[in-house]
């Protein structure tokens, strides 16, 4: 039993080895089945009670969603009717075009793909760098410079919009993406998050080889961390990428309907430039395609990029 | 810089220098210096694209936001700073919208948080469970994060409609006469604080989950010895196991509902949405800043509205604390 139990109590300790040692154990195997404590949730197999209830939450989650597209597939006079409809009608394409001209979406989309695709690389790459030197590098003020990192997670962002505002304008670029893009550039999470991981994923040892070869400190990060902290950086470019493209209320306040990202964009469709229903849930469904993709593409590693920055944050 | 080919005794700490001719020296001298400057200097240079991305674009707003709050400064006329002292301040302590708005911001923060957190917490034991299907359930949870702030009060906006919207049918089927979801104040806030709740609810319980999973077991091992049932041992040893992570999610909600904005602002579709509904029912703090600098453009009532939330969320953690002090001392 003593024997037996040791892998179950590393499983304990790190999610991502207990998956491991699940796979590699035979299902049904016989250590699984003599461990089982009573009330511990995870070694417990769920009952139907649980699998009820999971039903009810994902339904929950995924209805308004499923919804939406029902809606955006109908005409006016089907989603104002009462019972509401609950399968999907013929005229989706149609308002989906229609939608896309009227909340001027194409441009929108652009704006957003721009802003996020340049907010989550650079956000990488910085949290990279800064997470590298907090995690493995000795300096003056690191634990300082680190409690201020962490500090500055408590700060809402919101509380600057005022002179931010002012400043954008005087730079000249209000209406503008680089009003959206600077403020975003960096971001505290990130550097925390890399800095958790490299200081597991990355032993010191092969820090100090590239030393001992003569490596300065950028090519340490080229050729040693960068390979070694690809997975997590993946995570945080799309986490990032996620906020970027959902963020509302500095793009919204810094610029207009004629250069609006899709958040901004999808505000005019509500604001009665619209009044067709159907054709309001056209332009939120294809606001949210692109990210509802990379969730089915992606969704995993999403889940397991939240989780795993949750246990060590 | 190519890596060099030097032994390796070259660069390790007390090797003896080597004593060779003058210009080898030279040359020794001056990438020991490189080095140095490299090992002393790098760090600093990987950590300041952070800093000063912050400084500039979080810190300094921050501050001068104080500075703008004790002036008079108009949308139109941005250079033009005219110098009030605690004016700002003082008119919006005798505003009645200002008070509505912080109690609004107050009531529907908690008719979202609470609610969220308790189902979070339950949600991330469901699937803490052995599941079959388990990656389904996480994504399914979490999928809800992925849709924009518009897109989601867009949908639940049509779902909470007077006339037709899908929630007050479902009521009217158990008998509930239609509910005006716009204009009574706390049909407006809950519908509002749902929104909210749909969003985050998975994400926070993917946090607890992950949270859960690092509880070592032989602790509920020894609960169960004790005698201690399933509810007793959830109450005992999983609430305790992730009480740091609990408090990073209150702290994270806070944030969050002290900012509220863009729910309230598209539920009141159009123009109702600034003023937080015709009798302001729901206007929370953000859009009051919004509605001072952007519709009456006036940006230092905007600023001091910025400084009036920065105090609510002190104040709140100063509240946290001293409750947290109190059931520790009790425990």
């Amino acid at each position: 039993m003593t024997t037996d139990s040791i892998p179950v109590q590393a499983a304990d300790a790190r999610p991502d080895t207990a998956r491991k040692i699940r796979k590699s154990a035979p299902p049904g195997g016989q250590g699984r089945r003599l461990f089982r404590y009573p009330g511990a949730g995870r070694q417990h197999h769920a009952g139907p009670l649980a699998y009820i209830l999971l039903g009810i939450a994902a339904l929950f989650s995924l209805f308004p969603l499923y919804w939406t597209m029902v809606a955006a597939s109908s005409d006016n006079t089907r989603v104002t009717q009462t019972p509401p409809p609950f399968l999907p009608g013929p005229h989706l394409l149609d308002n989906l075009g229609k939608a896309w001209q009227d909340a001027a979406l194409g441009k929108a989309m652009l704006n957003s793909l721009i802003v996020a695709g340049v907010i989550a690389l650079s956000t990488v790459l910085f949290a990279t760098l800064a997470g590298f030197a907090f995690a493995k590098l000795r300096f003056k003020g690191r634990n300082i410079l680190l409690m201020l990192v962490i500090g500055t997670m408590m700060v809402p962002p919101q509380l600057g919009v005022v002179p931010l505002f002012m400043m954008m304008t005087e730079l000249g670029w209000g209406q503008k993406l680089p009003a959206v893009i600077f403020p975003t550039l960096v971001s505290a999470v990130g550097v925390f998050f890399m800095r958790q991981y490299l200081m597991e994923a990355l032993p010191d040892e092969l820090v100090e080889a590239g030393r001992v070869d003569g490596a300065h400190s950028l090519r340490i990060f080229w050729s040693i961390v960068l390979p070694i902290a690809r997975p997590p950086m993946a995570v945080l470019f799309m986490i990032t990428f996620v906020h970027a493209w959902n963020d509302f209320f500095w793009p919204f306040i810094v610029l207009d309907m004629t250069n609006p990202t899709v958040p901004v964009a999808l505000t005019q469709l509500s604001a009665g430039y619209v009044r067709d229903q159907s054709l309001i849930m056209a332009g939120a469904l294809l606001g949210t395609l692109p990210l509802l993709a990379m969730f089915i593409v992606f969704g995993r590693q999403i889940v397991g990029g939240i989780m795993q920055g949750a246990v060590k944050g | 810089m190519a890596i060099s080919t030097s032994t390796p005794s070259d660069g390790a700490p007390g090797a003896a220098p080597p004593t060779g001719t003058g210009t080898g020296g030279e040359r020794q001298r001056r990438s020991t210096l490189l080095h140095r400057l490299d090992v002393r200097g790098a760090p600093y240079a990987f950590v300041a694209p952070f800093f000063v991305v912050f400084a500039a674009f979080s810190f300094y707003p921050l501050v001068y936001t104080s500075w703008i709050s004790l002036h008079r400064v108009e949308l139109s006329t941005l250079s033009l700073m005219e110098w009030v002292g605690f004016d700002n301040y003082t008119a919006l302590w005798d505003d009645d919208r200002f008070w509505n708005a912080l109690l609004n911001t107050i009531t529907i923060g908690v008719l979202s948080t609470v609610p969220q957190l308790l189902m979070a917490l339950g949600l991330a034991h469901l699937l803490n469970y052995r599941l079959r299907g388990s990656t389904f359930f996480r994504v399914a949870a979490l999928t809800p994060y992925a849709t924009s702030v518009g897109a989601a009060a867009l949908v639940f906006t049509m779902l909470f409609e007077r006339d037709f919207g899908m929630i007050n049918w479902m009521l009217s089927l158990v008998g509930v006469e239609n509910v005006d979801w716009e204009n009574n104040k706390w049909a407006a806030q809950t519908a509002i604080s749902t929104i909210v709740i749909w969003r985050w609810t998975g994400y926070n319980a993917l946090l607890y989950l992950a949270a859960m999973q690092a509880i070592p077991r032989d602790r509920y091992e020894a609960a169960a010895i004790d005698g201690a049932s399933r509810w007793q041992q959830f109450l005992k040893v999983t609430v305790p196991g992730i009480r740091s992570t609990i408090v990073f999610t209150i702290v994270l909600s806070t944030i969050g509902a002290t900012q509220l904005f863009g729910e309230p602002l598209i539920f009141g579709q159009g123009p109702n949405g600034i003023t937080g509904g015709a009798d302001n029912q729901y206007q929370t703090l953000g859009l009051l800043l919004y509605e001072e600098g952007w519709k009456n453009y006036q940006m230092g009532r905007a600023a001091t509205v910025a400084w009036a939330m920065f105090l609510l969320l002190i104040a709140v953690f100063v509240v946290q604390r001293i409750v947290k002090r109190v059931a520790a001392r009790k425990a």
